[in-house]
């Protein structure tokens, strides 16, 4: 999958479950501070989004994971 | 009396229907309206005869032959609800079993048995109907605790922990899953005439009914309707409760 093709798809979906506007969802964008995400909403986001990559993210793997850009290099390292 | 919901006919699932409060849980959801999934361990003729009273009724019900407390075997339990129903916004968790005895003597298996069927076995079920729920921003999760849990009974050290644990499990999940609308709420029998209090000795029977303000045993009706109060739509500002159905047993505690 191509970089912009799976940034877009991540924007989607954090636009769906956080109810963001789309413009918010930027690489630099910060989960919690930004798109004023709980950690349910984190939860959430990541089940929506091993669902729509098909890929499995192991809660240890979470650590650190701050910034919609963290999130992108995370899951296209799975693809 | 507020109307019917619409969420009063989504798919429930009810841990350990064949017989006493789970069954009787089962007929009042379908009652409601609720299409209901149960398991239920090795009572086949039970499990047949809840199904037949629900559709008698013309509700629809499906019975799975699971153990709650081995999480691959509640993955397909619910695998075979979303199949026959939809994904499972009400989960009851009632299955439940003693193996009563002085702790002093009690073996490790009378107290891994309880523990992992009562409580391990509610761990289980919530996790995996709690994405289903998120999704759909509903749930109704109740789970079936005992006087027993908080008032503590000689002889039952391991039931009375795994049903007090229950307490500490629903608040914690109360918490965590209230912004998705979800509630989770404990109901606390005392003494019921079911299969689990028939085997129990004349002489604690006759204490039991003596001790309990109204003088009675519950019936497993009695309960159920409090479960399904708790189950529908209309009980969406209740959240991390206890409701005890015990003639006023527990009262105090």
């Amino acid at each position: 999958m191509e970089r912009t093709e799976a940034l877009d798809a991540i924007r989607d979906v954090a636009v769906e479950v956080l109810s963001v506007e789309p413009e918010t969802v930027t690489e630099a964008a910060r989960f919690k501070e930004d798109l004023d995400a709980d950690s349910l909403d984190l939860v959430e986001l990541v089940m929506a989004l091993e669902e729509a990559f098909d890929v499995t993210v192991d809660e240890s793997e979470l650590e650190g994971i701050e910034t919609v850009g963290q999130a992108y290099d995370l899951i296209s390292a799975k693809l | 009396m507020t109307a019917a919901g619409a969420h009063d006919t989504s798919p429930a699932l009810v841990t350990g229907g064949s017989k006493g409060i789970g069954a009787a849980t089962c007929v009042a959801l379908a009652r409601q309206g609720h299409p209901v999934t149960f398991c239920y361990g090795n009572d086949d003729a039970g499990a047949a005869a809840t199904v037949a009273t629900i559709e008698a009724g013309g509700g629809k019900a499906l019975a799975v032959k699971a153990d709650v407390a081995d999480a691959a075997q509640v993955d397909r339990l619910f695998g075979e609800a979303e199949a026959a129903f939809g994904p499972t916004l009400v989960l009851v968790n009632n299955a439940g079993v003693t193996r009563d005895g002085l702790l002093v003597r009690m073996t490790d298996d009378q107290w891994n048995t309880v523990l992992s069927t009562n409580l391990t076995g509610a761990f289980h079920t919530i996790r995996r109907a709690t994405p289903g729920m998120m999704k759909a921003r509903y749930g109704r999760i109740v789970n079936i605790s005992s006087v027993g849990g908080h008032i503590g009974a000689a002889g039952q050290a391991n039931y009375a922990a795994a049903k007090a644990g229950l307490l500490g499990l629903t608040r914690s999940v109360a918490r965590e899953l209230a912004r998705r609308n979800v509630t989770c709420n404990v109901v606390a029998p005392g003494p019921i005439d079911t299969a689990m209090t028939a085997d129990m000795p004349d002489d604690w029977r006759k204490t039991a009914q003596d001790t309990v303000p109204l003088g009675r045993f519950g019936t497993p009706e009695e309960c159920a309707d409090a479960v399904a109060f708790l189950s529908s739509e209309a009980a969406g500002y209740i959240t991390g409760a206890l409701l005890p159905v015990d003639g006023g047993l527990g009262m105090g505690h």
